[in-house]
């Protein structure tokens, strides 16, 4: 398929503004996943054909090692950022785990099952975590301990400072796993630099497609998937890899340096949103607005109109938003990171989240800022 | 004039993968580009064509094999779907039961989460099979106890083609109060299975087993069988399967099974006849082949044969043109000798002399000649 045919193809008829759900596949990955599509082959196979495969797998995993500063055989492919998160949590060895109250729901429901205590650090209105009471929680049987945190927030896109945590974590001898499904094509991400032990990561958050994820981890942690036999990925991941989808999220991670290019304008973007949705409506928030943040997400507190009504009043105005994370907000309740920033109930159930994307253009933020100003002054004037 | 209208190189390994489906990869494009919405938003109408797609794949899934759509569970594949089912529906019967049988033929992933269990003080018990490849009945019979809860036994054997009596297995499991689970990656749209008559309590599907996609497969669960979770979060999947689904990878295995409900007879005709030609023209030029698995219940699309007094690592790697494997892609890649051929009591130097030939829906005559020609010459050559 054609280069600028797939171009077209992708522009929505619609104003997708909910680019932390789920990003645009960008074009450029699609005109590679078609052809490796066609290709064929089982990358386990020793003929030509499973070579050809085995060769687009491998050439990915490079790509991704160049691009987040790691060993390629430190990559394990999976289905998804979900079973990566299980995996680093559950699979560790570690008999403690600390974790925070903001957290995706893959590690909240991970540390409901994992064997052993748990600890959940709550975060401030900033929603950062407090160091110094991880640090207390090391002081006894830190090396027993493994730490998982979410690098960026999926609804607020606030960002714990990882290199401190992972400083903090390795003098008590616990280990770190990071999230950072949501960070990554959105700002640098540095393995080495992070310091972390593992690092979950999300083909379909970056411009990939959905099916796939990594956690990338050192060969010398016991770590592995649910899914096992067949012996793929260093026998750390069973079945057959889906070559075409790990093929494509290579491509989407090999553009980060236009993407991160890209998120300059987003970011002033996404300030001239809050700049002027303040201006016009001063008892409005924007959470973790005074964190270090993602530059392309802005999760926005409108008086007296409740969430749900919002996204319906978007929704007419062609806009795509959501009230949340998308895995919660298929089940309709309040947001658990937005409780946990804030002790106004009101705020929780009168918020949403607005996240821009490699696809948005200015026409889109304009339309957004209308559609809001027109809702709440429906309700506030 | 076969050398003309062939393709190199032939591809005579689809018990690997098989080719993508035109028709598959046209039915995934739109949820590639314009309708790339994540499934679980449901706010928007991005979000609702793709979980419209989602619904579409699992009803075609669930038409192939008898079921009811609710009845189906998304998964990454095939190693997946045998890994939950075999450890969720396990874990959900202990501590009443602590018992499951399989079989020493299985795909490495059951037998893998089969060991798993055992290491974690589960028994297990390894059915024998016969010379044929298959399982006897009366055994089996005599190691359900009431400690057992399940039953895996796989469909089509994924190195020698053979199809065990799924009829029987399920009739004596319904007997027995046992569920049965089958690994169908082999043949959910090769052979007809329908769940109901069957009686099989949960089944694995493949995606790239079919012409479609890879990334994609699928569990068959009859309501109200208890199963645990292996990967959890936003709960989706009912909370049996988290993660974001892909629509694209859904509508390719849904439009891959939908394409197989229609053409199955005709891609089974197709394959048996290039199957015996192969075979005639193979048997008729050499006397050192032997047929490995029974004759009679078998997929014709997946020949076994041993060449006596060859290396058939040598054969398949000398054999450039003709993409052909020695046992299953998995354990290639290892350079294992094949479990499943020693279970039929091949002993090593026979398993180091057998290659496997799998044929499908897009191999041509012409292939099959150019194959039987180049094959029957590097077999005489290195005898």
């Amino acid at each position: 398929m054609k280069l600028d045919f797939i171009k077209k193809m992708t522009k929505p008829d619609l104003i997708y503004l909910d680019y932390n759900a789920t990003a645009l596949i960008k074009p450029e990955v699609i005109e590679l996943m078609s052809e490796v599509m066609k290709e064929g082959g089982n990358p386990s196979s020793v003929h030509g054909l499973g070579r050809l495969a085995k060769a687009r797998m491998e050439e990915a995993r490079s790509i991704i090692a160049e691009q987040i500063n790691c060993r390629p055989q430190m990559i394990i492919f999976t289905s998804g950022g979900t079973e990566a998160n299980n995996m680093a949590v559950l699979t560790c060895d570690r008999t403690r785990l600390i974790t925070t109250n903001v957290e995706h729901d893959s590690i909240r429901s991970a540390s409901s099952r994992f064997k052993g205590g748990v600890d959940h650090l709550s975060v401030d209105q900033d929603g950062l975590i407090d160091l110094g009471v991880l640090k207390e929680l090391l002081e006894e049987n830190g090396s027993s301990a493994i730490i998982s945190i979410l690098f960026a927030n999926n609804e607020t896109g606030v960002m714990q400072d990882v290199k401190k945590i992972s400083a903090i974590a390795h003098e008590a001898g616990a280990l770190l796993h990071i999230d950072a499904i949501q960070a990554l094509t959105k700002v640098p991400i540095d393995f080495m630099e992070l310091g972390a032990d593992m690092m979950s990561l999300s083909s379909h958050k970056t411009g990939g497609p959905q099916g796939v994820g990594a956690l990338i981890t050192y060969e010398k942690l016991p770590v592995k998937s649910f899914v096992m036999g067949g012996g793929q990925e260093i026998g750390r991941r069973g079945g057959t890899e889906n070559i075409a989808g790990i093929a494509g999220f290579g491509k989407a991670v090999s553009l980060i340096p236009q993407s991160l290019e890209k998120m300059k304008e987003l970011e002033s973007w996404r300030d001239e949103i809050e700049r002027k949705l303040f201006e016009y409506a001063p008892a409005s928030k924007f959470l973790g607005q005074n964190a270090k943040r993602l530059p392309n997400v802005s999760t926005i507190y409108m008086p007296n109109v409740t969430s749900e009504t919002q996204v319906m009043n978007f929704d007419l105005d062609k806009i795509c938003i959501s009230s949340g994370s998308a895995c919660s907000s298929g089940k309709v309740k309040s947001s658990h990171v937005i409780d946990a920033m804030s002790n106004d109930a009101n705020i929780a159930t009168s918020t949403i989240r607005m996240s821009l994307g490699w696809g948005s253009e200015h026409s889109d933020v304009r339309a957004f800022i209308k559609s809001w100003k027109k809702q709440y002054d429906r309700k506030n004037s | 004039m076969t050398e003309k209208t062939v393709k190199f190189p032939i591809y005579l390994d689809y018990q690997a993968t098989t080719p993508i489906d035109e028709r598959v990869l046209l039915a995934m494009m739109p949820y590639l580009t314009t309708n790339f919405g994540n499934p679980h938003s449901v706010e928007h109408s991005f979000g609702w064509q793709a979980e419209a797609a989602v619904e579409i794949a699992r009803k075609n899934i669930a038409t192939l094999i008898g079921a009811s759509h609710g009845e189906i569970i998304f998964t990454s594949g095939a190693t997946e779907s045998n890994n939950l089912a075999i450890k969720g529906i396990v874990y959900a019967a202990y501590p009443k039961k602590n018992h499951i049988i399989t079989v020493k033929s299985e795909h490495e992933c059951v037998l893998a989460s089969a060991r798993s269990l055992e290491n974690g003080g589960f028994d297990v018990t390894y059915l024998d099979v016969d010379e044929d490849g298959l399982i006897d009945m009366g055994a089996l019979e005599a190691a359900i106890t009431d400690k057992t809860s399940l039953v895996s036994v796989m469909a089509v054997n994924n190195e020698i083609g053979v199809i065990q009596n799924l009829k029987a297995i399920g009739d004596l499991c319904r007997d027995k109060g046992v569920i049965f689970h089958t690994d169908a990656a082999q043949a959910v749209g090769k052979i007809p299975l329908d769940v109901e008559e069957l009686n099989i309590d949960v089944m694995s599907i493949s995606g790239h087993k079919i012409y479609g996609p890879k990334g994609i497969g699928a569990l068959y669960l009859r309501k109200n069988t208890p199963i645990l979770s292996l990967i959890d979060g936003g709960g989706q999947e009912n909370g049996l399967r988290s993660g974001t689904l892909s629509p694209a990878l859904c509508a390719g295995i849904g439009k891959a099974c939908a394409i197989a409900g229609e053409e199955m007879a005709k891609d089974y005709q197709h394959v048996t006849e290039l199957s015996i030609r192969l075979l005639s023209k193979i048997s008729a030029a050499l006397n050192n082949v032997h047929f490995n698995g029974c004759r009679e219940n078998r997929y014709p699309g997946n020949i076994n044969l041993t060449f006596y007094g060859i290396k058939s690592d040598i054969l398949v790697a000398d054999l450039r043109d003709i993409a052909i494997s020695t046992g299953s892609a998995c354990s290639s890649a290892k350079h294992k000798p094949s479990y499943v051929l020693e279970a039929i009591g091949l002993n090593k130097q026979e398993i180091d002399a057998s290659v496997r030939i799998g044929i499908g829906r897009m191999t041509t005559i012409e292939e099959i000649d150019h194959a039987a020609d180049h094959i029957i010459k590097r077999v005489q050559y290195l005898l």
